[in-house]
């Protein structure tokens, strides 16, 4: 543990930030710049493609369509994993390793086979029209895991005998998950439906699958990046996007380390 | 009632009904009560996911005619996949050439070998940075992993997109590098090639790769650290043969996490891959698309997976994970 | 006063999971009022009995009284009981007021109401005005006393306890030892009581049962599992026990003559018990009932030869540690110092007679 290799460690550190952030911070550094093309040297400050961006009907009516369908993802999935977490952290359930696994199948599951399973089951088993709703059950049905992994891991940090303790103070299995499982869960709950609206608003390769009139955010995108001049409406759109992210994530980080605070165990 | 209790003076009991017998099996059989709370996830999933995949199935097992879907049983596009050729190959031009269609199992090789050499990149990148978290970062932990997870907040298009403006011909380097005076001519050989897209992907699967890592790594006790300096390793041989033997599995989930999804990308090789990066995945995309022939795109789908779960089965009995996971239990 | 001896009834109760008996074929009556300790080592199944009363588990087969009714139909929260988590399992989100409280909600009192219920319990566990406090600013003894008023506030029939004094140092689980066998006195609520320390069994318990690998070995008293173990593994894990493996010899009325092998001839009382020639059966003597002697005691009294292998001087006492050839281990003596001094002590390898009291020695054939 010698001091050389601390700075070593430490420049990498550094460096690997700058890789991470370089290519997307290039995207607000051009969508600023007054010229079609994105290359150095910049031409000059302007908030024109912001403009175009917002002026622009198919991407407002896109980016609605995202956080519909976002929204009643973030919501159901959160549901399935509330229920899924609670059945397999608090029952001793016979062959809970591999329904469990089961669940997660999703997440290992390269997206392209998913999407194309989905799309010829509802095409030819179903014969429903490809639209929104489509999209949103594709949706949930990735956001589902992420959402069962971390209600679990959320349930399981937290202190057992809570909940026990609730039902023999005379409280039935409902009002002890309100009075109890609910307040201390939420951080994870409010952390679920983030990360399923987030997962939802970004996913691309399932929404182009099984989407039909309707598009959302994502599949716009790729249409646009078609067309050069559109290019930096679409960078200015993206930029949007980061800033968003960026908000919704630091929240719901203070969310969480405020929850973790009142959910340990006392005195552990 | 004193001293010793017979079964005959034992609480006389009313036939209990319906309700309470009920309630008595549900109170006995936790396996069911969870069960029941579990039903529904259990049946959404199953049905949208082991439903559609039967269906997948089935399908790799039919025929495609035109826009009709004929319903009789054939080893048709399994065998335009494997068939072997007719003629002699000429094995210099075609390595795959003892296939009559050697494009699918082809591109399925460079994919695999595309998504081994991106998980390569992305582990090896992110190894040390996780390692830099776990045992050098004592304050603002938090920081660091937000700092590190918030570019990945942004639309993945976007950032694949940005990559292209990165590497492209009138691109952030070309332009800079031409500005600074240090090249004549744009490099051409940054973009729309699988190097391209590895480096692409390197960057995008980072944080997948990077948080089960540094998982691993905060998990180990540091008082085998102390126990190896006190019988005589050097900083080297303590991370030789106590760091990361201990940090395997994570780095196994991550490689894992980072390699299976990223065989069938296709988003990757069509924004920056150009002709020559183009892997399995756009092939089953176009199958079901313009190229019309949907069973064969289930076929393909499903010899990926199939493939891909060899690959992986033979990889953790390499790495000797059975072994380890007995170690651990 | 009219005391039910089967208040609480276990009926045959077994618990399985998968392959391993928690609990097997346990059948158990507990007196209403009484303090009542499950004892045994981890694992026994004690904690698991506990939870079976509690509701929180259900038994695999057998059946559970209280006060008359079956508990197989009846969810945890409807029973008569309350339980005494071992982290205690106070609410983080909650003031103690409110987590004293929790239970009340039922009753639908109002605010008045629960306030002084609530200012009752503070002052039976001596924390009054603790009510607006949270959990993390409670030491460990006071959150266990705000668990332990969270529970009885409801006036249950009875208490449960999941070893409660664990976590506690020696010197607060003293205390709180006390406080506890005195509340459970004045509220006369049935307490059953897990603990693993077998001292602290003995000192609170009007009874205790002793368990091992999820049967139960004996149910007495404090005194009678002393000084009356019906097994050799009752008798080893209640304080210290010399043991000497025998064989009958002869039986002659209610005296039996045993061969000790190395130890010699020895007689005990066969307690009741029909024995035969040749039977094997352990000769049982606790430490402090061992009389040290320079010469060989008179005939017809039972004496053991050997040497002192090693001394440990602790002040008011001493224990020694006696060798005799062919034993596999030594046996150990404990003598009050009050006839020693520094003239007559005695040295190791010193050459010595061990006698007991007639009737001193247990004879145990399990």
């Amino acid at each position: 543990m010698g001091r050389g290799r601390f700075n070593l460690l430490f420049y990498y550190g550094i460096a690997y930030l700058v890789f991470l952030y370089a290519p997307v911070l290039l995207l607000p550094m051009f969508s600023f710049n007054d010229s079609i093309y994105v290359a150095f040297p910049f031409k000059g400050f302007t908030f024109k493609w912001y403009e175009q961006m917002a002026a622009s009907a198919g991407l407002t009516s896109a980016f609605w369509n995202s956080v519909k369908v976002g929204t009643g993802v973030a919501v159901v999935s959160t549901i399935f994993g509330l229920l899924g977490a609670k059945a397999v952290t608090r029952y001793r359930l016979p062959w809970s390793g591999p329904v469990t696994g089961m669940i997660m199948l999703p997440l290992v599951i390269p997206g392209i086979v998913v999407g194309v399973a989905l799309l010829s089951i509802i095409r030819k088993v179903f014969d429903l029209e490809l639209s929104l709703l489509t999209i949103s059950a594709g949706h949930v049905l990735v956001c589902t895991p992420f959402a069962m992994m971390v209600l679990m891991s959320r349930l399981e940090g937290f202190d057992k005998s809570l909940e026990e303790a609730s039902l023999d103070l005379g409280e039935n299995g409902w009002r002890t998950f309100w009075r109890v499982t609910f307040p201390l869960a939420l951080p994870g709950i409010v952390a679920s439906l983030l990360l399923c609206f987030t997962t939802s608003f970004d996913e691309f390769i399932l929404a182009f699958f099984l989407a039909g009139n309707e598009v959302t955010l994502p599949i716009y995108i790729w249409g646009q990046l078609r067309f050069p001049n559109r290019l930096p409406a679409t960078l200015a759109l993206g930029s949007c996007i980061l800033l968003g992210s960026f908000v919704i994530v630091t929240f719901s980080e203070w969310l969480r380390r405020r929850g973790a605070k009142s959910a340990l165990p006392a005195g552990l | 009632m004193s001293g010793a209790l017979d079964s005959a003076s034992s609480p006389q009991l009313a036939q209990p009904g319906l309700g309470e017998r009920v309630r008595a099996f549900l109170l006995r059989s936790e396996a069911t009560r969870g069960y029941l709370l579990l039903s529904p996830t259990l049946l959404v999933m199953f049905g949208m996911m082991i439903v559609p995949l039967a269906g997948l199935i089935a399908l790799s097992f039919w025929r495609q005619h035109y826009f009709e879907i004929e319903h009789t049983f054939t080893l048709e596009s399994y065998w335009t996949i494997i068939a072997p050729a007719t003629s002699l190959p000429n094995l210099l031009d075609e390595p795959f050439g003892l296939f009559a269609n050697p494009i699918y199992l082809k591109l399925l090789g460079k994919s695999l070998w595309m998504a081994f050499t991106a998980t390569l990149a992305v582990v090896l990148l992110a190894y040390p940075m996780a390692y830099f978290l776990a045992f050098r970062v004592v304050r603002y932990k938090m920081a660091w992993l937000i700092l590190i997870t918030l570019p990945f907040w942004t639309s993945y298009l976007l950032r694949v997109f940005a990559w292209k403006i990165i590497l492209g011909f009138n691109g952030v380097i070309n332009s800079g590098l031409t500005g600074l005076g240090l090249i004549k001519e744009p490099l051409e050989f940054l973009l729309y090639n699988p190097t391209a897209v590895t480096i692409t992907l390197a960057h995008a699967w980072a944080p997948w790769a990077i948080l089960p890592i540094y998982v691993s790594l905060e998990k180990i006790d540091r008082s085998f650290l102390e126990a190896a300096t006190d019988l005589g390793d050097g900083p080297f041989h303590r991370f030789l043969r106590v760091t990361l033997p201990l940090s395997l599995p994570g780095t196994i989930a991550a490689s894992l996490l980072v390699f299976i999804p990223t065989v069938g990308d296709y988003v990757t090789p069509s924004l920056v891959g150009g002709t020559s990066g183009i892997m399995i995945g756009n092939v089953i995309q176009s199958l079901f698309g313009k190229a019309n022939n949907q069973p064969l795109g289930a076929a393909m789908s499903l010899v990926m997976m199939l493939v891909i779960t060899a690959l992986v089965l033979l990889f953790l009995w390499v790495v000797g994970y059975r072994r380890m996971r007995r170690r651990e239990a | 006063m009219n005391q039910r001896q089967d208040f609480i009834s276990i009926q045959n109760v077994s618990k399985h999971f998968g392959a391993v008996r928690a609990v097997d074929a346990l059948t158990c009556h507990i007196a209403q009022g009484e303090f009542f300790s499950l004892l045994g080592p981890s694992g026994c199944g004690k904690t698991t009995l506990l939870r079976m009363l509690a509701g929180f588990e259900s038994p695999t087969a057998g059946e559970l009284f209280i006060d008359g009714q079956p508990m197989s139909a009846v969810p945890p929260h409807q029973r008569p009981t309350n339980m005494v988590f071992q982290n205690y399992a106070i609410f983080p989100h909650l003031d103690v007021r409110d987590n004293i409280a929790y239970g009340l909600r039922r009753r639908r009192l109002s605010r008045r109401e629960t306030d002084a219920e609530v200012e009752k319990m503070l002052e039976l566990i001596k924390l009054p005005g603790y009510g607006a406090r949270r959990a993390d600013q409670l030491s460990g003894g006071q959150r266990q006393r705000v668990a332990l008023a969270r529970a009885l506030v409801r006036q249950p029939k009875v208490l449960l306890l999941d070893e409660p004094l664990g976590a506690l140092d020696k010197k607060l689980r003293e205390e709180m030892q006390i406080e506890l066998r005195q509340l459970q006195r004045a509220v006369g609520i049935t307490f059953v009581f897990v603990t693993h320390d077998q001292e602290e069994a003995l000192t609170m318990s009007d009874r205790i049962l002793v368990m091992s690998k999820g049967r139960a070995l004996q149910v007495d008293n404090s005194t009678l599992l002393y000084e009356a173990p019906n097994c050799r593994e009752v008798a080893d894990f209640i304080g210290t026990m010399n043991f000497f493996d025998s064989t009958v010899a002869s039986v002659n009325g209610n005296q039996v003559e045993l061969d000790a092998g190395p130890a010699g001839r020895l007689k005990v009382g066969s307690g009741g018990r029909t024995l035969a020639p040749g039977m094997t059966v352990t000769l049982a003597i606790r430490p402090e009932k061992l009389q040290i002697v320079r010469q060989k005691p008179g005939e017809g009294t039972n004496c053991i030869q050997g040497t002192i292998g090693a001394e440990a001087y602790l002040g008011d006492r001493s224990h020694y540690y006696i060798e005799v050839p062919g034993l596999p281990r030594r046996i150990a003596v404990a003598l009050q110092n009050a006839a020693r001094s520094l003239d007559n002590s005695t040295s190791t390898g010193q050459p010595v007679w061990l006698t007991w009291e007639p009737g001193a020695a247990v004879l145990l054939t399990a």
